[in-house]
């Protein structure tokens, strides 16, 4: 007894150890001054009328559900939020993880040098700052830029035209990599034995993909989904850069339109009840991808 | 007979889900298709190299008639200069700091016993799915009153805090796979904390901060709305808010200028991930992570 007091404290499990405390309290301090804060300062914020200039800017008070009532009536917020929807099923749920397991399943069966290339080019749309990514799409779709002649529509400038389909398009251009890798990732760890015995028994190259693949990457496909979302969800840099929530409207998603209130209306607190409309939409999305593989496995 | 064939083949590693490779013609489709696919995605890149050595460039993909002026162009720029050092001095600083408090905090959340762990690990992980667009607001609210707005390092501080959560996931999940006998053996020979996690934690756990540094590098590089909120003098844009403002000055810029400074802006991410994918491979397999 007196001896293994001598040699300090046991070694042969963990124990607590002040020390440990220590290492955390910069991570905690920064994350709690510069994020858990923002947040609850948030969740009040969004129900006052604090505005960046003006009156509002220093006596602002709680308006209770105001700000709700107001994005009720406001169609710029309606639409925005159709839109962000719209965009985050048609760009990123729908777009961006079919392309990325068609890329993840062709690449398997390629000739090696294809493979390398098209790999290569996918992941390099991925990694490129989005600012250069909104720059040259801006380019690619401007009239007299390269998609209108391959149109053969010169005059047309398609962020005019079309503008939610041509930044919906970039959004997948430049995300679809995260989707191949992650899938490329899935099929390579599904067991070969249950591929084996289904193309044994004869089944057909899409029989196989649907009644054997697709149940067992199911969580891979759901963990997707849900990262997808989230990242697609916040979307800002991107569209404000190619259009600015223009022309009109029609590309001022949510994100585009927090910034808008908050910061060229000057309406701190409605930007960031907005804001929290957001987070709202994000914790549904990702409670029905949690709930759909639970169930049906 | 084909069947038979494969069945018969022991030494194969794989089995390919479409069996796309009996069929010749089948292959051929599977390679025209991601050649299209590959066409497809190197199509708005063209422009951009075209159009940096161009010294007539338009908005539409051409062969360029050869020319470096642009690149001398953008070199004698002082605003493009700026903003690459602004960009260099908020990416660095975001990245120092994110690597060392991850580390420092992912190394007990690894190996030592805290109360309340879990949701703490928990609290890190929603942080992590949190926009950054619903925290901007506060966060500017909160830098006016501490007048910490207009400043490179505070700026970098904010994006160093919101790219904490993931990097503090990424770090536990690297220490985790370090096997901890080395550092009870050590402790037993009488090594303090301090000691065991600079002489044997740091070396063995260097690919994972490096991969977890260069990832919050990336991100901090092409960072924009944060910047573009947090800082307004002219020397603070950094290089995002300089392609952002170029693009909007219709008339001011020459396209050649606009495609060598973003060529130039995207270089060091692009050659940092090919950098770091060889380290990256097995950060993907999601496989069972939602249950």
């Amino acid at each position: 007894m007196a001896v293994a007091q001598g040699l300090g404290p046991r070694q042969d499990r963990t124990r607590f150890q002040w020390s440990s405390l220590v290492m955390l309290a910069p991570a905690v301090a920064v994350l709690g001054l510069l994020f858990v804060f923002p947040v609850v300062y948030a969740g009040y914020l969004g129900f006052t009328n604090l505005a960046l200039v003006g009156s509002r800017s220093r006596d602002y008070t709680f308006t209770g559900l105001d700000n709700v009532t107001r994005m009720m009536g406001d169609y710029v917020f309606t639409n925005g939020a159709w839109l962000t929807i719209l965009f985050v099923v048609g760009s990123a749920i729908v777009g961006q993880s079919v392309l990325g397991m068609l890329l993840a399943l062709l690449l398997r069966n390629a000739h090696f040098s294809v493979r390398a290339v098209v790999g290569s080019v996918v992941i390099v749309a991925w990694v490129l700052p989005e600012i250069t990514v909104a720059l040259i799409w801006y380019a690619f779709s401007q009239a007299g830029g390269t998609l209108s002649i391959l149109l053969h529509r010169p005059d047309t400038d398609f962020l005019v035209v079309v503008p939610m389909l041509i930044v919906s398009i970039a959004n997948l251009w430049r995300n679809v990599a995260f989707s191949m890798l992650v899938f490329s990732a899935g099929l390579r760890n599904l067991p070969t034995e249950v591929l084996e015995a289904a193309e044994v028994e004869g089944a057909s190259a899409f029989r196989r993909f649907r009644t054997v693949v697709l149940p067992l990457l199911k969580p891979t496909i759901v963990t997707n989904l849900l990262l997808v979302t989230i990242l697609n969800l916040s979307e800002f840099t991107l569209i404000y850069a190619m259009t600015q929530g223009g022309p009109g409207n029609e590309t001022m998603t949510l994100p585009l339109y927090v910034y808008q209130q908050a910061f060229v209306f000057h309406q701190l607190g409605y930007g960031t009840a907005i804001s929290l409309v957001l987070v709202v939409i994000g914790a549904v999305f990702s409670l029905l991808f949690v709930r759909a593989s639970r169930t049906q496995i | 007979m084909a069947v038979a064939q494969r069945v018969a083949t022991p030494h194969r590693k794989e089995l390919i889900v479409v069996p796309y490779r009996r069929v010749s013609a089948a292959a051929m489709a599977t390679n025209v298709v991601l050649i299209l696919l590959g066409c497809f995605f190197v199509l708005p890149m063209l422009w951009m190299l075209f159009a940096a050595v161009d010294s007539n460039p338009d908005w539409a993909i051409k062969l360029p008639s050869l020319t470096l002026d642009n690149f001398k162009d953008v070199l004698a720029r002082q605003d493009a200069i700026d903003s690459f050092k602004a960009s260099v001095i908020v990416a660095g600083t975001t990245t120092v700091v994110t690597a060392i408090l991850s580390v420092l905090a992912a190394y007990p959340l690894s190996r030592m016993h805290i109360p309340f762990k879990r949701s703490f690990m928990l609290a890190v992980l929603f942080c992590s799915g949190l926009p950054v667009s619903m925290l901007i607001v506060p966060v500017y609210q909160m830098y006016v009153y501490l007048g910490w707005l207009d400043s490179l390092y505070t700026t970098a501080l904010f994006l160093a805090a919101s790219s904490l959560p993931f990097a503090i996931w990424l770090m536990k999940n690297f220490i985790d796979a370090v096997p901890a006998e080395l550092e009870h053996a050590a402790a037993i020979d009488g090594a303090g904390t301090v000691r065991i996690l600079r002489e044997i934690v740091l070396p063995l756990t260097l690919p994972g901060i490096a991969v977890t540094a260069i990832y919050t590098f990336i991100n901090a590089w092409g960072a924009f709305i944060v910047p573009f909120v947090l800082t307004y003098s002219p020397e603070n844009q950094t290089g995002p808010i300089e392609i952002y403002n170029f693009m909007g000055s219709h008339g001011l810029f020459k396209f050649g200028d606009l495609a060598v400074f973003s060529l130039l802006f995207s270089l060091p991410v692009v050659v940092l991930y090919l950098f770091m994918s060889r380290y990256f491979s097995g950060a993907f397999n999601f496989g069972g992570a939602v249950k």
